[in-house]
């Protein structure tokens, strides 16, 4: 176990599953003994709005939040928003990312631009980034669902504790819960952990 | 099923505050719940609706929910009422009276504090309502706090006889931590309403003699507070800086500054001004962190106590260890430079409606409506003030629409001569405090157009019910009111009562621009349901056929997000003037087949594809 906090921050937009992620997370940790606070401001967020789960383990935790330049982990759902929390992740840290892109409305009518390259820019801070189309991999599994798991086993190879106990989590809870989608939420997991290692 | 309701005493899972609030009622053995839904709070009384052993309902507002639970106390029952911070102005009324004839059940009142604004219209620290309203405050750090202090304030208010505030924040509410159970349901005796006019009759005779009473009970309640072990001292080696502090707070400080000596505030109203004297005593700097008002800083200081406080720390927002540790370092003499880190510029995205929202038609139509003014009020709707709708002028507080509606009515200026005045508001917040300022509106011949978009739910808090929704917290069927017959007997004339399918936009459109240019209020009423609840039905996705796209925009300025740009062409017309065309594509895994954007695409290029299996993503062009 180790002897300090670790950090991990999962960002995405209202809907697309950040909090359920964060919440696996969290639960692994417990399961490995550590003490742990998990936190999200996602007030109005079921509305498109920016989503950010702060989940963070060690001995002891007191304070919830991440600071800016904390986080281990950045674990973004959609490109732009892993670059708007980028300021968060340690110079040392891992950025995993979907390279999905999601434009707001203040965008679609021109007010603002998508950046062109977010996962570019992102490397270019000099973070360890990780990207790939979690979407694309879904489809091919047929469940567009399945982005959660992918994005779970893709930074599992991250994580403080064995992979296999964040993959005994989920599937612990589709077991009990929609056993009919425990298989291809293994393989989504399996999938995910393949795309996290290029 | 949820695991919680279930578990034994001694085991230990991971929980929100909120979560950790009904569990802790539970046990406490309440048996009287109710609310009205407000972030950051509404969970607690959906997690107590769990819990079959207590009655639990949404009440249609705050006042209400409080009332409830008096009654409840009155017939010595334990009882609970569970409020957003502002929720706390509405029921003050009910509060502030019920301090001076007391309890006799157990009577707890748990706020949320939305320190930081994640989703209301102002920043208030509750903790003056203890000061104001002569209530004793328990201010939980976390959910396993949270879970303790809840208990702990059912037996304080029996012993005291006096409803007792348990301040929680969107950092205690909506962060999981470990709790662990103490216990489980201890059942109590109820001893049914005993009649005692002087005592429950609050006429000025009665009232009088009870003050002194309050005052005496003040006293009593601050020797609790310095005997309390919720009022915890935390040994520190380095005596340069003490804090004093109380709810997350104390976690942020421990986090940052964790050698040094804290005195924790868990029971914070009456403060214990002794025991916080003789810390100061151990340290060479007293420094008070609170979120958000000096409160404690004001009462210390008045105490004769050197602090620190908002001279350094900011009077609003969380204080987070980010905000401490600059702030309090050059205190140390240990002068802070913020970090050079990467700094990212990124568009901004705010919340918006969803797809199908069935408010995106009504904002469609005031957006293209000239010459209103559009009085808003809370719920999602206020997101008409967004792009691309613009079409919300005010936003104040819940039901304020129609009263300021009314009175901009009277008060017109000379450029609103020519104006229309509209209000705008959603069903719960209606039946809420809206209805009121309807009735208001109609006995003094005011002129208002009102747009009443029933979604059925209360949409903004994650869809709960109302009594506009036919069925109860527990999703049971219920009686559910007739706004269009409430409309006619508030005395609105049935003429002009128009039920409007949103969707339609024409009608819509056509609806309230006949409505906004009568001499007399008018009331329109939307009735589809939001579409994030399970009364809303799904159709087969559109898509839009590229080639008989013509770029005019119109569906792009219905605001669903399920519509985005494709691409943009800069076109010369005949007139020699350079023209924008905005091809738009639909996002088939968003959209929900509600027709809406057809109705604006004159070329007939939106569809319902004939093989529906095709996915279209959201992909914006760079």
């Amino acid at each position: 176990m180790l002897d300090r906090i670790t950090n991990i921050l999962v960002v995405g937009i209202g809907g697309q599953g950040v909090m359920t992620a964060a919440e696996m997370l969290a639960r692994t940790a417990l399961s490995q003994g550590y003490d742990v606070k998990k936190t999200e401001v996602a007030g109005m967020a079921q509305r498109g709005g920016v989503v950010s789960s702060h989940i963070r383990f060690g001995p002891k935790v007191y304070s919830p939040q991440i600071d800016p330049g904390e986080a281990d982990l950045l674990i973004g759902f959609e490109a732009a928003e892993a670059l708007r929390w980028l300021p968060y992740l340690r110079p040392t840290g891992v950025a995993m990312v979907n390279t999905l892109r999601i434009a707001p409305p203040v965008v679609s009518v021109g007010l603002y631009d998508y950046p062109v390259d977010p996962i570019g820019e992102l490397a270019a801070f000099g973070v360890e980034v990780h990207s790939f189309d979690a979407g694309a991999i879904a489809d091919q599994l047929g469940n567009p669902k399945l982005v959660n798991t992918i994005m779970l086993g893709a930074i599992s190879d991250h994580l403080p504790f064995p992979a296999d106990a964040l993959k005994d989590c989920i599937m612990e809870g589709f077991r009990a819960y929609k056993p009919k989608l425990a298989e291809i939420n293994a393989q989504a997991f399996a999938a995910g952990r393949e795309a996290g290692r290029v | 099923m949820n695991a919680v309701v279930h578990a034994k005493a001694a085991s230990r899972h991971l929980l929100s505050g909120n979560e950790a609030v009904a569990r802790a009622a539970w046990e406490a053995g309440v048996r009287v719940a109710a609310a009205y839904p407000g972030t950051p709070a509404t969970e607690i009384l959906e997690y107590i609706a769990l819990y079959p052993d207590i009655y639990s309902e949404w009440s249609v507002n705050e006042k209400v929910a409080v009332e409830v639970a008096i009654g409840a106390s009155l017939a010595g029952s334990r009882a609970l009422a569970a409020m957003k911070h502002v929720g706390m102005n509405v029921a003050s009324d009910a509060f502030m009276t019920q301090s001076l004839a007391g309890v006799v059940g157990g009577l707890v009142i748990v706020v949320a504090d939305d320190v930081g604004l994640s989703s209301s219209q102002n920043e208030q620290d509750s903790r003056y309502w203890g000061r104001f309203g002569h209530l004793p405050i328990l201010e939980p750090a976390d959910s396993q706090e949270a879970y303790a202090m809840v208990k702990q304030a059912f037996a304080l208010s029996e012993e005291y006889e006096v409803p007792v505030i348990v301040r929680m924040t969107t950092r205690v509410c909506h962060v999981k931590a470990m709790v662990e159970f103490t216990g489980e349901r201890i059942e109590r005796p109820v001893t049914g309403f005993q009649k005692n006019p002087q005592r429950w009759v609050m006429t000025p005779a009665n009232a009088k003699p009870r003050l002194p009473l309050m005052h005496e009970r003040d006293r009593k309640l601050r020797a609790v507070s310095e005997a309390s072990d919720l009022n915890e001292t935390f040994q520190g080696n380095d005596q340069r800086i003490g804090f004093v502090t109380s709810g997350p707070a104390f976690m942020h400080v421990r986090e940052t500054f964790p050698n040094a000596p804290v005195l924790k505030l868990g029971f914070s109203c009456p403060a214990p001004l002794d025991k916080i004297c003789a810390f100061a005593d151990t340290v060479d700097t007293l420094v008070v962190v609170e979120e958000t008002e000096p409160l404690l800083e004001i009462e210390i200081r008045a105490a004769g106590v050197a602090v620190q406080g908002k001279n350094v720390l900011p009077r609003f927002g969380e204080l987070a260890p980010s905000i401490l540790r600059p702030a309090i370092k050059p205190l140390l003499g240990e002068p802070y430079a913020v970090p050079n880190r990467a700094q990212t510029d990124v568009f901004p995205r705010p919340p918006t409606m969803c797809a199908s929202c069935p408010h995106l038609g009504p904002y469609f139509a005031l957006s293209h409506i000239r010459n209103l003014n559009i009085i808003g009020d809370i719920g999602c709707y206020t997101l008409g003030a967004g792009h691309p709708w613009n079409a919300l002028d005010t936003c104040t507080c819940m039901g304020a629409s129609l009263s300021m509606a009314h009175g901009m009515d009277k008060g017109r200026g000379a450029s609103d001569e020519k104006k229309h005045i509209v209000a705008v508001i959603g069903d719960s917040t209606f039946l809420h405090m809206g209805m009121q300022g309807l009735l208001n509106m109609i006995y003094n011949r005011g002129n208002v157009t009102v747009l009443l978009l029933d979604n059925r739910s209360v949409g903004m808090t994650g869809g709960q019910e109302n009594p506009g929704t036919g069925e109860n917290l527990h999703g049971l069927p219920a009686p559910r009111v007739d706004f269009a017959k409430l409309a006619e007997a508030l005395g609105v004339r049935p003429e002009r009562i128009r039920m409007v399918d949103p969707y339609e936009l024409p009608t819509m459109v056509k609806l309230v621009r006949e409505e906004v240019k009568m001499e007399e209020p008018s009331v329109i009423i939307t009735n589809r349901p939001c579409s994030l609840t399970d009364r809303f039905e799904r159709f087969k996705p559109y898509e839009v056929i590229d080639e008989q796209c013509t770029g005019c925009g119109n569906c792009i300025d219905l605001g669903c997000p399920a519509i985005f740009v494709a691409r943009r062409e800069t076109v010369t017309a005949k007139s020699g003037k350079s023209k924008e065309l905005v091809f738009a594509r639909i996002d088939t895994n968003a959209c929900t087949g509600c027709h809406m954007c057809v109705e604006t695409c004159a070329p007939e290029a939106i569809v319902q594809p004939p093989t529906p299996n095709r996915v279209i993503r959201i992909q914006p062009h760079a």
